[in-house]
This record gives structure tokens, C-alpha cells and sequence, in this order.
């Protein structure tokens, strides 16, 4: 088992005759994934990887029948692309772009919640059930499956550390990369219930950076309902402090948002954190033998 | 795509320009320099004109001698005169003055010219009607990234700095993005700061201005701080008003407001580079904010001082590389590690870019580089090829990182 893609996901790429769109198609499709559509505007009837391309998410939908949708489109465009995929009826929208205006994203998120439809992103790597299914752009050599499901707002550093477990001998259920943006679609809580249900996730790696407060309202769920052990890191303790966002931006962090208040706030959940990103295998191996809180 | 060239709010959108420099997607934002498109007060006050928010009468200067067309007529006397800078608690500062009559208020503006609040120099000064005020509110509108919706905000206390209030005494309604604040909300906010009559009614079109102005002007933040009542009128004494970034392709015109940065950050941001001096002898080359600060953090957890870090995004140009080895030249650190986990990136691109900028002149730094992940064995076959070691782990590098800071 693993959470939201497996062997039986079937991925749309929105933007698929693009640079990035066509690299990532190809990228998937060597991790395994069930790539079954394309879809970019007025090139229907191309085919781009051996995946036929379609001029619209609904001529796709009835032709292929995708479950995702994987979107790479310009930001500018990415709320059209968003909206056509979930009435197409699509549940799983990954969504890669990186600078949607925070104001289209709130749309989006809105309208994909009206529909029953699960966004993850923007501005994200994907998500990967390693024997399974990639919908993204994360580094297919780095994973390794297994029962450890690691959630991530970061890039580059998810890779880093999923390649640090692979080494140490510790598979992956399913990794997912939330993105960094200031609203994005999944977030850690929704990451973490679903890891709840998943028979065969045993424990949960979190990596977590400075600003915002999403790893503090995390930190209160796994105190509250998440029973599975938890290991954290946040990256950016020694991070320069950034401007604030004016006043009425700091009134809603309220003295939290800093890495200290992260760190403290899982360590009070029961996470184990990590100082330095290669000391959370040792802590997964200390998490599985003696149980989830530290 | 191409976007104007245009301030930073933050090193992402750095990134950003090395993703349409090179066709790369980067996948993710840097929070570390927040650098945004905020308006003047003046700049803002101009927006909430064209969206009917009452305002009182006034007229910018960048002279002393523009102050007699103005004082008199465009704006009667007695006035204030406030200087056009992004700092908060200008009142407490100085950077407003009050002038009974035009010699005190050419006074005041010469005083006021070219004075440095905070690093901020004042290059214009808004000139305007004191108005006698019956009560100070507040209002904004801005987004709540933990409920991940709109907030307005409304307080009784205005005219202070609003961190400064216990949260209770602050209203906030959240707000459905699609479908805006409706009238119940604006009820609400009427009810809450003891307003009735013709200025409830005042409010509720105030609000949905500034609802109006949130959405179609792309901003992160419209604060009214203080919104005045004043001659039985309500009047917004202030604006605070900051765009988002990410949304400057619809509102071209904000493109050239600047931003704050050292020289050697905005010689990087024009080679799309995004690049944060600290002031400690490290430089570090990462990719990706989330490694570049984990990288800062293990050297730091190892006694190293991180000085300078640059942060490369997702590239595939060598390039680029050389460039930023270039760059980093001209920070002078002691030592600088170069850590690049490859997913967009590829390792021999970096591996080639640095072979390239050595093979044109040897580089005024030692370096320790640790490149992984996507063809990571073609990067260390050409590192390998040119002499140079490549660590696999990262706490054997960052000693040898921070041996190399302590020899020199």
C-alpha cells in the first residue's frame, strides 16, 4: 500500500509539449508511471514520449481515462489548466508551476475543494511511491520502497534526504513534496491523516523549513491524533531573519514561524528531530525499534 | 515567458529568473530576504483614489520650492508633512511633521529632504490637510496562509502599531477568494467597531473597496492604519499597501518600484542568480533554498561561519556555473563549498562549469564540492578527469570546509 499513487494511476500531463513537460513525461514514465495523456492547446493528435496528445482534459478523459494530472504550465495559466482538469472530473491535481500568484492559488484551491478534488502544490517536486507511480520531477534514483513516508515543503533537499534513507537501508512508502508556497494545496496535516490510514507506512519523516506555521499546526495534530512515529527537521535555523510581511502579517504568526518555535513544537508532539539532515535515518532506525514518541 | 525586470520580494524570485534564463523549472522559494513591491504611502493613497476611498487632500513634493504651489491651494493649512519612506512608526521617528503656516511647512520639508530613516532615504514628502479627527480605526486586508484565505481585520484602535493591541480587541472575518465579503461581514465589522448610521453604511463601502483593491491590484497587504473619522466622514490617513510579486506580470506598472539589496545581490539578480551576503568567511553554492539553509545549518552545527551563500536553482547551462563561481570571487570568502543535490540540475553540468571557470583562471578561493544526484558518475568522471575530489558525504565535507576556513 502507499498513499494517493500507486501501479493503478493513470497521469495526465497538462503543458506535456513543453521543455520541462516533455523531460518529466520521459522521467515519470522510466520510474514506471502509467503516463496515458498529454494535453497541450491546439497540438491534438501529436504525440510526444509515445503519449498521445490531446487538445483538451475532457477529449483526454474520455479517450484515456487518466486519475491525475500532473501540470507544468506557464503561471499565468495554470489556474485555467487547474479548473479544466478538475471538470474533467480528475481527483489528484500535482501541480509543478512555481509563481502562481497567491490570489489565483486561493481560487483554485477553492474551487478544486467545491469538486472533491485533491490538489498538491503549486511550486512542488510531486509526489513518488517508490514500485509505484512518480507524478512530478523528483530524481528517480534516489528512492528505495519501503515503510517510511516522508513529507516535504522542500526541493532539493527532500532528495537529499530520501537519498540519505535509501542508503541507510530504509525504504519509502511514499514521498511527497508539498511545495514551499504560501498557500499550498496539500499540507502536511492532510499528508499526515492519510499516513495514518496506510497499513504499511510505519513511521513518517517531516522536513520542514523556517516561515509560516504549517510545521507548528502539524506539530499540534501529531500531539492530538497521529499515533506513527515522527521524525522532523527544519532547515534554516541559521537562516537570516527576513522582513516581516508588515503588520497585519505579523499579527497572524503571533512569535511563531521561526525555527526554534518549529523544533520546539514537534519535540512537544513527541517528534524526534534532527539537528543536521543526515542524523533522521539514525533517528527512523531509534523511532522503528522503540516506538513513536521520543 | 518573459517578465519585466522588477524588484525582489524574495530570493525565489531570483530563481525564478534563472528558471526563464535557462528553461529550468526550480521547484521551490527561498523566505530568507524578504524583498516586496511596497508602496509608498503616496504610491498606495494613489491606488485607493482610483477605487474611491476617501482620502484627505494632498500633493507630493520633491523640492522645497514645489511646497509654496501647493501649500494654500491643493491643500489647505494648517498640514502635515510626511516623509515618503517604507519604515513603520514614522510618527515616533520624526518623519512627520505639522505646519500651521507655508514657511513651517517648507521648514519641515527641507528638514525632511534627504534625511536617512533607517537606511531609507527621503526623496519625496507628502504634503496634507490636518484634518480634526473624532476617532482613529483600523483596517486591512491581507492573507492568512494558516487558514489559507483572506483576512480583513478591524480594530477600534487605530493610529497605533497594531502588534501592539491584545488580539480580542482585533475583529476578523475570513473571506471565501471567489466569492468576496459579503454583506453579513461587513455587518459585522460595522457592529464590531461601534459604528452606525451613515458611516456603518461608510464602512461597508470602504470594505468593499479595499476588498476590490486586494484582489484586483494582486496585493499581499491594504492596511488603513489610522482610518480617521473626521468631520462626521470616514478618511484613510495612511495606506500601506504591498503588491504580491508572483503577480506583477498583470500590473506591469509596479515592475520598476525598487527593492533593497547590496550591490554584489544586484549583480547577481542580473545574471539571475539569487545570492544573500551574511558577513561570515564561508561561501556556499547550493541549489534549492531548502538545501542552501540545511547547508548553512550543518556548517554552522560544525563551527563553521557561512558568509555568502548563492544559490543556483535548477540549471542546465555550465554557464551558469562559471558565473557563479565568478560571483562568488567577488565576495572574497576564505573557503567555499559547493553542495549541489541533482534533480533538474545535472551533476556534470556543474561539474563542467566548474572545470571551465578554473581552466580560465585559478580561483582566488580553495573550494570543497560534494556533487550528487542526477548523473552524479559523468560529474565526478569530469572531476576526476581535472584533479579535483568530490565528497559523497556531507559531514566529512563540512569538516574539511571548515579546516580549510580555519587554516587561512
Amino acid at each position: 500500500m502507499s498513499i494517493l499513487v500507486d501501479s493503478n494511476t493513470r497521469v495526465l500531463v497538462q503543458g506535456i509539449t513543453g521543455h520541462q513537460g516533455t523531460i518529466h513525461t520521459a522521467g515519470m514514465k522510466a520510474f514506471g508511471t502509467k503516463v496515458v495523456a498529454g494535453v497541450t492547446p491546439g497540438k491534438g493528435g501529436t504525440v510526444v514520449e509515445e503519449v498521445p496528445v490531446f487538445d483538451s482534459v475532457q477529449e483526454a478523459m474520455d479517450k484515456t481515462h487518466p486519475n491525475a494530472a500532473c501540470i507544468f504550465v506557464p503561471a499565468p495559466y495554470a489556474r485555467d489548466a487547474l479548473y479544466e482538469t478538475v471538470d474533467a472530473g480528475i481527483p489528484l491535481v500535482v501541480i509543478i508551476t512555481e509563481h502562481i500568484p497567491f490570489h489565483d492559488m486561493l481560487n483554485m484551491l477553492y474551487y478544486a475543494k467545491s469538486k472533491g478534488a485533491r490538489i498538491i502544490g503549486p511550486n512542488c517536486p510531486g509526489i513518488a511511491t517508490p514500485q509505484g507511480s512518480k507524478v512530478g520531477i523528483l530524481p528517480n534514483a534516489v528512492f528505495k520502497a519501503g515503510n517510511v513516508g516522508v513529507i516535504s515543503r522542500s526541493g532539493t533537499l527532500t532528495y537529499e534526504i530520501v537519498s540519505n534513507l535509501s542508503e541507510a537501508g530504509i525504504g519509502q512508502s511514499t514521498c511527497i513534496g508539498l511545495g514551499g508556497d504560501p498557500v499550498p494545496g496539500m499540507t502536511f496535516i492532510d499528508a499526515l491523516e492519510l499516513f495514518a490510514e496506510d497499513l504499511k507506512t510505519s513511521a513518517v519523516v517531516m522536513v520542514g523549513e523556517i516561515g509560516g506555521v504549517a510545521e507548528e499546526e502539524a506539530a499540534d495534530y501529531i500531539k492530538k491524533k497521529f499515533d506513527k512515529p515522527v521524525i522532523g527537521y527544519i532547515a534554516g535555523r541559521s537562516a537570516p531573519p527576513g522582513k516581516r510581511m508588515g503588520h497585519a502579517g505579523a499579527i497572524i504568526s503571533r512569535g511563531r514561524g521561526t525555527a526554534a518555535t518549529k523544533v520546539a513544537a514537534l519535540e512537544a508532539a513527541g517528534a524526534r528531530v534532527a539537528k543536521v539532515p543526515y542524523d533522521i535515518p539514525r533517528l527512523v532506525k531509534e523511532a522503528l525499534a522503540k516506538g513513536p514518541k521520543a | 515567458m518573459n517578465r519585466p525586470s522588477r524588484p525582489l520580494r524574495s530570493l525565489r524570485a531570483a530563481e525564478n529568473a534563472l528558471a526563464h534564463a535557462t528553461c529550468a523549472i526550480i521547484i521551490r522559494p527561498l523566505i530568507l530576504a524578504e524583498i516586496m513591491v511596497k508602496l509608498l504611502e503616496w504610491q498606495g493613497k494613489e491606488v485607493f483614489r482610483r477605487y474611491g476611498i476617501p482620502l484627505p487632500k494632498g500633493a507630493v513634493v520633491r523640492s522645497v520650492e514645489e511646497v509654496s504651489k501647493v501649500v494654500g491651494t491643493q491643500v489647505p493649512l494648517p498640514c502635515v508633512v510626511k516623509a515618503q519612506v517604507r519604515i513603520g512608526g514614522r510618527g515616533k521617528g520624526g518623519a512627520l511633521q505639522f505646519a500651521n503656516t507655508l514657511e513651517e511647512a517648507k521648514a519641515a520639508t527641507m528638514k525632511l529632504l534627504g534625511t536617512d530613516f533607517k537606511g531609507e532615504t527621503v526623496k519625496e514628502v507628502l504634503i496634507e490637510e490636518k484634518l480634526p479627527l473624532t476617532r482613529e480605526l483600523y483596517l486591512s486586508i491581507t492573507l492568512d496562509r494558516s487558514r489559507r484565505a483572506p483576512v480583513l481585520m478591524f480594530c477600534a484602535e487605530g493610529g497605533v502599531e497594531i502588534e501592539s493591541v491584545p488580539d480580542e480587541k482585533i475583529g476578523k472575518v475570513w473571506i471565501h477568494p471567489s466569492i468576496g465579503v459579503v454583506d453579513y461581514e461587513k455587518r459585522l465589522s460595522v457592529k464590531f467597531l461601534g459604528l452606525d448610521g451613515p458611516l456603518g453604511k461608510e464602512l461597508s463601502g470602504l470594505v468593499q473597496s479595499l476588498w476590490r483593491v486586494f484582489t484586483e491590484e494582486d496585493a499581499e497587504l491594504v492596511e488603513i492604519n489610522p482610518l480617521a473619522i473626521a468631520g462626521g466622514h470616514l478618511v484613510a490617513l495612511d495606506s500601506k499597501v504591498t503588491i504580491e510579486d508572483d503577480a506583477i506580470f498583470r500590473h506591469p506598472t509596479y515592475g520598476n518600484l525598487k527593492g533593497e539589496m547590496t550591490p554584489l545581490e544586484t549583480k547577481a539578480h542580473e545574471k539571475g542568480i539569487a545570492f544573500v551576503e551574511m558577513g561570515g568567511d564561508i561561501g556556499v553554492i547550493a541549489n534549492g533554498a531548502g538545501l542552501t539553509m540545511a547547508t548553512l545549518d550543518v556548517l554552522l552545527e560544525h563551527g563553521g561561519k557561512p558568509g555568502v551563500f548563492l544559490d543556483l536553482g535548477g540549471t542546465d547551462d555550465p554557464k551558469k556555473v562559471s558565473e557563479a563561481l565568478s560571483l562568488m570571487g567577488e565576495a572574497n570568502p576564505k573557503v567555499v563549498f559547493i553542495n549541489i543535490f541533482g534533480g533538474v540540475t545535472r551533476c556534470d553540468t556543474v561539474a563542467s562549469g566548474l572545470v571551465s571557470e578554473m581552466g580560465k583562471k585559478p580561483l582566488s578561493f580553495p573550494f570543497v564540492t560534494r556533487i550528487r544526484g542526477h548523473n552524479e558518475p559523468e560529474g565526478m568522471a569530469i572531476l576526476k578527469k581535472a584533479g579535483i575530489e568530490s565528497y559523497s558525504d556531507l559531514a566529512e565535507a563540512v569538516r574539511h570546509v571548515v579546516t580549510l576556513e580555519g587554516r587561512k
